[in-house]
């Protein structure tokens, strides 16, 4: 009798330790299942956008879309389709958002990686990442009633919805982004080559300019094109700063619709589900998506292609 | 070989170090730059709102007549989503760490589970706005109510807060994990009870700070479909909401009507801004009392 109660207390045992061996084999599927998620957002995104893609362009001729000019979506006797005045928006106001970002951000990088004393970095480094994590509405805000306003005093032409106040508030906001990455570009190269140069009777700016951003110039590239991706997919300050003119223009006082704002305008509007206007939406967001994913290989492609490695 | 032209090297340094100084002030003016965008910024946002933000605007609810609106609803809102975002990132984003981090070896699989994070990272929020359209409010038919907009946040942040995980649970240092090991525990108690606790409060700091990036967040939550004047406070997950930021918009993009609403945009900035701060400075709090633990 004795040897069946070690049994049953064995087998209560063997129970116990095969439970614990099926949840330490249970968790990683559970894990997996939680990991899959991200995974499955990409899929997500993909799918939806190119399902109701494919739909768009059944209505909509690709020629129509990427070649005329004339967008009018919304008209209703004779809506027409062209993402050609969306992109020259997008790239006008990225392009003015990198020519604040680029030159402010590099010297920015600059002064904190090379000049400043350590003491200096402490105070001025925190400072300028505050400018990264305000909401772009509030950059929005601050485009539409102060940046325009001033800006009107300058140029009287400006329109009250225009590309050039929020390509500008845009560059403000990359500028951290510019200026954190390329520090640790330059910070990354090793003192050995700033006191070789120096050693050489080169001053601190020679030495800089011809040896350090040099030596760095990968990962600064790198966060350019970063910051590139950044300002084709920003929204709010597009939207509220730049109106919703669709014309195809050049003209930098003039309102236009960037992609982005595309997207706004119509999700917030009444463009009811199955309607062109609707499925032109996920036309124009796959561009977004596919220019913003190229863009961040790029960077991701040059900062390791080109990286010297010391 | 030829000498150096001594007297050339000598003429030419004076001009040499003048310009080392003065590029040495410009450097310091453009990142002093940021300071004064940030002070105007400021400046710009108090004093539009001055006089606005009174204990009648925090307290009521949005209205046609501008003396009478206030932002208790994009408030409530605003917990609404954090209240299941912040929990929903929290479980999913660390199970994918540890997953990653613990159980998956370097290699292939690993290096497609991280690009494919990074990818995500890098996608602009507007499209998780798209997706979080189709998807949970049209497909599985939600509507856009708060369950909707916290699915969608949680899939706009979930990068953000996985590569914080990561970071945690590498900053566990390896003695710990074979001490655990030594001691017999098998893996997932060596992770439960060892690295788990060890990387918690940097996990925690990430957390608040992705919460922090997410109350600001506007561009996905408008294209859901939020409504532009919105009453009824939300009281469950099913309910119409609004948030904060899309409360500054639309007041913001009225304001060219009426300069009541740029006031009022003014003095809802002021109120997120506040959140905000509250939010940075207790993942700061958080990580100060971790580094003095160690």
């Amino acid at each position: 009798m004795a040897s069946s109660t070690n049994v049953s207390n064995l087998i209560a045992e063997q129970r116990s330790k095969s439970k614990r061996r099926k949840l330490e084999k249970l968790v990683p599927f559970i894990l997996a299942g939680a990991a899959s998620i991200s995974v499955l957002t990409t899929a997500g995104i993909l799918l939806t956008l190119m399902v109701e893609t494919v739909m768009f362009f059944s209505e909509v001729s690709f020629r129509e879309f990427f070649t005329s000019t004339d967008m009018q979506p919304l008209n209703r006797s004779d809506p027409s389709f062209s993402i050609l005045p969306l992109l020259s928006a997008t790239l006008l106001s990225t392009v003015i958002a990198m020519f604040v970002a680029v030159p402010v951000g590099l010297t920015t990088a600059v002064y904190l990686s090379e000049y400043a004393t350590d003491k200096a970095r402490r105070v001025l480094k925190p400072i300028v990442e505050v400018l990264a994590g305000i909401p772009t509405i509030v950059y929005g805000f601050f485009a539409f009633t102060f940046v325009t306003p001033v800006l009107r005093e300058i140029i009287p032409m400006l329109d009250r919805t225009n590309i050039l106040s929020p390509g500008i508030v845009m560059g403000i906001m990359i500028i951290p982004m510019v200026a954190s990455l390329s520090e640790d570009a330059l910070s990354s190269v090793p003192n050995s080559m700033r006191e070789g140069a120096m050693a050489f009777g080169a001053t601190k700016f020679e030495a800089v300019v011809r040896v350090v951003i040099p030596a760095a110039i990968s990962g600064i590239i790198a966060s350019f094109v970063l910051g590139i991706s950044r300002a084709i997919g920003e929204t709010m300050i597009v939207t509220i700063a730049s109106g919703s003119n669709k014309n195809l223009t050049f003209d930098i006082t003039q309102s236009m619709q960037t992609m982005t704002a595309y997207i706004v305008e119509v999700t917030s509007g009444d463009a009811g589900a199955g309607t062109t206007a609707y499925y032109s939406l996920y036309a124009v967001a796959i561009t977004l998506f596919f220019f913003t994913l190229a863009m961040n290989m790029l960077a991701k492609w040059i900062s390791k292609r080109f990286r010297e490695v010391y | 070989m030829q000498m150096m032209d001594q007297e050339a090297v000598a003429k030419s340094l004076p001009r040499r170090i003048a310009i080392n100084k003065i590029v040495r002030g410009l450097f310091l003016g453009s990142t002093l730059f940021g300071l004064v965008v940030l002070a105007v910024l400021l400046y710009d946002v108090i004093s539009d709102s001055w006089g606005w933000l009174n204990w009648n605007f925090l307290t009521s609810v949005v209205s046609f007549d501008a003396a009478e609106a206030g932002v208790i609803g994009a408030i409530t809102g605003t917990f609404w989503l954090m209240m299941i975002t912040g929990p929903l990132t929290m479980i999913i984003g660390v199970a994918t760490a540890v997953f990653i981090e613990e159980y998956v070896k370097e290699g292939r699989v690993r290096t497609f589970f991280e690009t494919n994070i990074s990818n995500l990272a890098g996608v602009p929020s507007i499209v998780f706005g798209l997706l979080g359209l189709t998807v949970f409010v049209r497909i599985l038919g939600l509507g856009s109510v708060v369950l909707a907009g916290a699915l969608t946040m949680s899939l706009l942040v979930l990068p953000i807060v996985i590569v914080s995980a990561q970071e945690a649970l590498r900053a566990v240092p390896s003695y710990l994990r074979e001490a655990s090991y030594g001691m017999g525990a098998t893996r997932w108690q060596m992770i439960r009870s060892v690295v788990l606790p060890a990387a918690l409060p940097s996990i925690l700091t990430g957390m608040i700070l992705s919460m922090s990036r997410a109350i600001g967040e506007t561009a996905p939550l408008i294209a859901l479909g939020i409504p532009a004047l919105l009453i009824p406070l939300p009281s469950s997950m099913f309910d119409s909401f609004t948030v904060l930021p899309v409360q500054i918009y639309y007041w913001t993009i009225d304001a060219a009507l009426n300069d009541d609403l740029a006031a009022l945009a003014a003095a809802t900035i002021i109120v997120l801004l506040v959140m905000m701060f509250i939010l940075n400075a207790t993942a700061i709090l958080v990580r100060n009392k971790f580094q003095k633990r160690l």
